[in-house]
């Protein structure tokens, strides 16, 4: 498999002056993030505040809305993301996305897991059972998986098909995964799996998560972001955002006194 | 306009709480000063139930408020506020333990004169009353200003527990015969400048609690 970015390179993501409409719609405003790799970013902020567009905009997943418009510098190491030259395949390939609602596809456990390094043509079987199985371990779901590869994706429960979207994502060999609200459909149990997941993945992946879930934010993630109205308000160490922000509408907002 | 309504009114029975626990320790100190200066009994003794009701809200002020951490996960001014408030008791149920010591050594004078006119210890326990009363009121009405006057107080009460040291060594000098007491007094005054200490340490909640950061 070919990388748009070299082996040695850093996958810190740095944004800078990040404005994006929706047809006349501004739903971000001027937004500068330096995200640091191996470590977890966390966006929160209420609903509709644009934490979840700038999420899309680090994989260009708002490329398919119509009528968007995106200005700003957006690098992954010395990757222009809106290069012209960039290949939006392979920046996917390198920026892997999980969804609130697991979205395993209608096919085997392995199969879903070998897509992404068939579509980048992977065809030997050794090595997809590798990557499979590697991929699967990863997302701390081997064991409970390896003695039914060949069984449908869907038979799986929700907790299980979020991990195994984890995977799927994994098998692409990414530097980057975004999680957009990954355990609000889940039970308390499937959280904890992928949360204690996630510290472990940022060892070797830069992640970035949104989510409502306060006390997730607390928990998982190294930094936080908190959003409104389109803007960054505030963006630090997440001990410093829940213990001391310095903002009075960070303040206001994560103490449940919003409004 | 707050929308916590529920929280709001279980921080304000916390607040309530710690007026009532700080009454007590007030009344403590100064009971079992008092029962030091007119050589009564009977009220060094009271210090003792005091000292039980202190224990007891201590136990019931820690109860809610890890509730509330358990319960609301409060974050931001309203952690610091909780975590304030949990580690101020702890001083609080100490000066209580304090306050029951210095009774327990009044007794101990049974019924010798003094071999020395009590004048710098009734003024430490005045500054320290009124050290542990500002602490908490600093707390409450979130007065940085208050919380951080006290270290200077607690200059004077150290300067004045010098004073005493001093002039207990020179009578054990003049008369070995002096010791006794002079060691039982002596143990007073430390109480008292410790319980002094115990009223900065609450001022450095309180700035937590107000600030964010821990002088």
């Amino acid at each position: 498999m070919t990388d748009t970015v070299k082996t040695e390179e850093r996958y810190n993501i740095s944004v800078k002056n990040c404005n994006l409409f929706y047809g006349d719609f501004q739903a971000l405003k001027s937004i500068n993030m330096e995200i640091a790799e191996n470590e977890v970013t966390a966006l929160i902020g209420p609903s509709g505040c644009g934490k979840s567009t700038f999420l899309k905009t680090l994989n260009r997943m708002n490329d398919l809305v119509d009528g968007c418009k995106i200005t700003g510098e957006f690098k992954l190491g010395s990757l222009d993301i809106y290069g012209k030259d960039t290949d939006i395949n392979l920046l996917r390939k390198n920026v892997g996305m999980v969804f609130q609602k697991p979205n395993p596809f209608p096919m085997s456990i392995f199969d879903n897991i070998a897509f992404a390094p068939r579509t980048f043509g992977i065809k030997k079987k050794a090595e997809l059972d590798e990557i499979v199985e590697q991929s699967l371990v990863k997302a701390s779901i081997w064991d409970e998986v390896k003695d039914r590869l060949k069984k449908s994706a869907l038979g799986m429960s929700g907790g299980q098909q979020q991990r195994l979207c984890i995977a799927r994502s994994l098998a692409a060999s990414p530097k980057v995964l975004l999680m957009d609200e990954p355990t609000s459909a889940l039970d308390p149990i499937s959280t904890g799996k992928i949360e204690e997941l996630m510290d472990e993945l940022k060892k070797e992946y830069t992640i970035v998560i949104v989510t409502h879930n306060m006390q997730q934010a607390t928990r998982v993630s190294d930094k936080t972001a908190f959003f409104l109205l389109g803007e960054v308000i505030e963006f630090g160490k997440t001990e410093d955002i829940f213990v001391n922000p310095i903002d009075k509408r960070t303040e206001n907002y994560i103490t449940g006194r919003f409004g | 306009m707050s929308i916590r309504i529920k929280y709001e009114a279980e921080l304000k029975e916390v607040y309530n709480k710690l007026v009532i626990m700080l009454r007590e320790v007030e009344l403590a100190i100064e009971t079992s000063v008092k029962a030091l200066e007119t050589r009564d009994k009977t009220l060094a003794e009271e210090t003792f139930d005091k000292e039980k009701e202190i224990d007891h809200l201590e136990r019931d002020i820690e109860q809610d408020c890890l509730k509330i951490l358990l319960m609301e996960h409060p974050v931001a001014s309203d952690f610091r506020e909780v975590s304030a408030a949990l580690k101020m008791i702890t001083d609080l149920e100490r000066i209580g333990d304090q306050a029951r010591d210095i009774s327990e050594i009044a007794l101990q004078f049974g019924d010798e004169a003094y071999i020395k006119k009590l004048e710098h210890i009734p003024m430490m326990a005045e500054i320290a009353i009124s050290m542990v009363k500002d602490s908490v009121h600093a707390y409450i009405n979130r007065d940085l200003a208050l919380a951080t006057s006290l270290d200077k107080r607690d200059d004077a009460v150290d300067a004045m527990f010098e004073t005493v040291k001093n002039d207990l060594v020179e009578l054990i000098k003049l008369d070995s015969a002096n010791a006794d007491q002079a060691i039982l007094l002596m143990m007073i005054a430390k109480y008292i400048e410790r319980i002094a200490d115990h009223a900065v340490n609450i001022g450095e909640w309180v700035q937590y609690a107000i600030t964010g950061s821990h002088s």
